[in-house]
Order: structure tokens, then sequence, then C-alpha cells
């Protein structure tokens, strides 16, 4: 008989919410009236339950040792002879302030269960979508799986951004501006501060020719250096570059 | 009236939040209110008589095309997303706040017997549950209260439509405020 309750436990152990609820399955599963405990063997069964955990080297919370307590209190006082002249005041039951806790505590928990079983949103009932905000595609492009992109694809995406530019500014070259050095190490610092930049990105409103080949070469430099990778999520997609070694 | 009617039709479906009478107000101002409350229960009965795929509810004080809850299978498929589940401590954590709120954290402890700091970030976390202030007693404890977003995901009007509490009117003689933080 010992062996069965306490695999009974066992099977239970996790999804007692703490001290009140455990007491709850105890008094369910005795078929005891709530308002009448017996607490000799609620408290036996109780302190069967908490020796059963420990044996499982189980965490045992603070609270379910408090209760063990309160519980062995209460069948202390219960154990007392009732007083031969009643006092002025008619003594409470000893129980009554558990049972009080015990009832509020099944209010609440069935409350709980009806608050689940409602239509949730997301989960029963949907509403009409929502426009996606630029941000979260912008997520979701990330979580997508990178492919490597091959020198060529760079390339493509080179021409691309050129051909978009505006005509006259094609004109406007001044190659003293800066280096390849220079532009090198720019990309390798804002790579080091943003972790992932796109071709788009690394260019940012300057997109003056001279930087545009300038930075092209220089991100041609350092794949060859294998300072940086290159990723894209699909064909035809936006390149990412990241650093080749997270700083 | 038709014509009314199907302004406010429009008006619900274009709505990103669930639509307030008070908006519907403001943009039929020439409207009798009486007349635009008429025909919200038409429309709300006339989705109901329809038995389709998709329900006008009324949920967070507004109104809301939202699907058929026998549906949800269905629908599911269509997301991506998985919902977001509450395990059955952050639930009754939950229920105790949407029931006795104003409430502080050791007022819910105590009806737990357990520690519920942890469920609290959870549902803070989830907007669900929303810091409404300080108690004026020593320590100045947070005083919680459940979110308009409490009322969307579950699917209720306001607070008052909560199931009443089995047993807890005999329990707690005070009457309960519960209508008043409503609208909060």
């Amino acid at each position: 008989m010992k062996e069965e309750h306490s695999t009974d436990y066992a099977i239970k152990l996790d999804i007692f919410e703490g001290p009140l609820d455990l007491l709850l399955y105890l008094i369910k599963k005795n078929e005891i009236d709530i308002y009448n405990i017996p607490v000799a063997l609620i408290t036996e069964q109780y302190l069967q339950y908490l020796k059963m955990i420990k044996s499982l080297n189980l965490d045992l919370a603070g609270e379910y040792l408090v209760m063990a307590s309160t519980l062995i209190h209460i069948k202390s006082k219960m154990l007392l002879p009732e007083p031969e002249e009643p006092e002025e005041e008619e003594e409470e039951d000893p129980r009554a302030e558990l049972v009080r806790q015990l009832l509020e505590y099944q209010a609440f928990k069935e409350a709980a269960t009806n608050l689940g079983e409602r239509p949730l949103l997301e989960r029963d009932v949907f509403t009409r979508a929502a426009f996606l905000p630029e941000e979260t595609e912008k997520s979701t492009a990330t979580e997508e799986e990178l492919i490597e992109v091959s020198i060529f694809e760079l390339i493509e995406a080179f021409h691309r951004l050129v051909s978009r530019i505006d005509k006259k500014e094609l004109l406007e070259i001044d190659l003293e501006k800066m280096s390849l050095t220079d532009i090198i190490n720019d990309i390798m610092e804002r790579l080091a501060n943003e972790k992932n930049l796109t071709f788009d990105e690394l260019l940012g409103e300057k997109k003056e020719r001279w930087r545009i080949i300038y930075t092209f070469l220089a991100l041609l430099e350092l794949v060859k250096l294998r300072m940086v990778k290159a990723y894209q999520t699909s064909a035809f997609g936006v390149i990412r570059i990241f650093p080749a070694v997270e700083s | 009236m038709e014509n009314i009617k199907s302004i406010i039709e429009a008006l619900i479906l274009a709505s990103e939040a669930p639509l307030v009478l008070e908006k519907i107000y403001a943009i039929l101002p020439e409207t009798e209110k009486t007349q635009i409350k008429e025909a919200v229960d038409q429309l709300i009965a006339e989705y109901k008589e329809r038995q389709g795929g998709i329900c006008l509810q009324e949920v967070a004080g507004g109104l809301q095309f939202r699907t058929r809850p026998e549906l949800g299978d269905w629908v599911k498929k269509l997301k991506s997303t998985k919902p977001a589940s509450l395990s059955s401590a952050a639930l009754e954590t939950l229920a105790i706040v949407a029931y006795r709120q104003p409430i502080v954290k050791s007022e819910i402890e105590s009806i737990r017997g357990v520690d519920v700091g942890y469920q609290l970030k959870v549902l803070l976390e989830k907007k669900l549950v929303r810091i409404v202030g300080r108690k004026d007693v020593p320590g100045k404890p947070i005083i919680y209260g459940t979110t308009k977003r409490f009322l969307e995901v579950f699917n209720l009007k306001d607070l008052s439509e909560l199931p009443t509490l089995r047993e807890l009117k005999e329990l707690h003689e005070q009457p309960e405020t519960i209508e008043d933080y409503s609208n909060s």
C-alpha cells in the first residue's frame, strides 16, 4: 500500500503549485470534506510527500515546510482536551484559518482554469492580420538561413548600385578624398560596432561613384584577406558583410 | 440607417485596436448616439445570425472582428507564430490579480501560498498585468492590476464579464469594486 502511494505522488510531483495545491490534492484524493479535515491523516500524508521529495533530492521550497509546521501545530491543538468550562469567547476551530485559505485558493485555481479555457487571442481566436511593420520584416530576414556569396554576386550588387545613381554625379570624381586603407579601416571599425552590415548600409547616404568603387574594392580586399565574410539569404538577396572573427 | 451600419462596419475592420464607441461618435458627429448604438447592436446580431467564420466581438471596451473560436485550429495553420502560453502558476497569479485588483504582491502570495515574484515578472512582460501605483504603507509595495491587453487576450468585454468566483462571496463580505477598474 505504501509503495503504491509513493509512486502515485511521484507522477504528481511537477504539477503542484505549492503547499495549498498539494493539500487540495490530498483532500480530493481521500474524498475528505474540506470543512472537516482529519488533520492527523492529512498531516501524515503531507509529511510522507515531503520525505519523498527529499529522497529524490529535489529542492523543497520553504513554503512546504511552513505548511508542515502549521499542520503539526493544528494537529497538536486538536489533541488538547477541551476545557471543561468554556472560556468567555468561543474557541475557534484550529482548522478554520487553513480551511479559509484552502477555499480561497481553490476558488482562484478554478478561476485560473476558467481563464485558460476562454477563447484566447492567437490561440483560438484571431484578429485581422496587421500590416507588418518594417522592423519585423528585417528581423525575420536575419533568421533565414544564410548562403555564402561569391565574388560574382558582390560584383553584381555593385553593378546594380552603380546603375541606380545619378549620371551627373558620375562625372564628379575626386581621387584625393580618401585612400583605400582609410575605407578598409572604416569598414572594419563599423563592423566591430554593428556586427553585420549590408553593402548599402556601408555606403550610407554618401553614394558618390568613387566611394562606391572604393568601398567595393575595400570589400574585395577584405574578403581576400579573410577579414570579412559575405552572406546573403537568397539568390539576388541583400548581401550582408560579417567580420570573419568575432571581436 | 443602412448607411451608418456600413460605415461602422468599415471602421471596425480598418481599426487596429478594438474600436471604442467614442471614436465612432467622433467620426459620425451628425448621428445620434442612440442610433449608432442601435446600428452596432444590429451588426453584432447580423454576424451572430450569419454563423460564418467571423465574429463581431466586444473586447476591451471596443468592437473587433475575430475569427470564430471553433475555427482556431484552421487559422493556426496559417500562422507561423506560436501562441504565448501561460503556465498554470502564471494563470493562477493572473486570476488573483484580475479578481482582486488593485493588489500587492504579498496579498497574492498569501492566497497562493508561494512566492509569485517570477510569475508577476512574466505577466508584466506579456503586458497582461501592469503596475498601478504604490500602496501607502511601510515599504510602499507595488500595486498591480490587469491591462487592456489582458481583456483583449482573454476575449473579455470588461472585467465585470469575468465569471463570479465560487464561494468567495461568503468569505469576503466587503463589496467587490471590480467595475471601478474596468476602464483603467
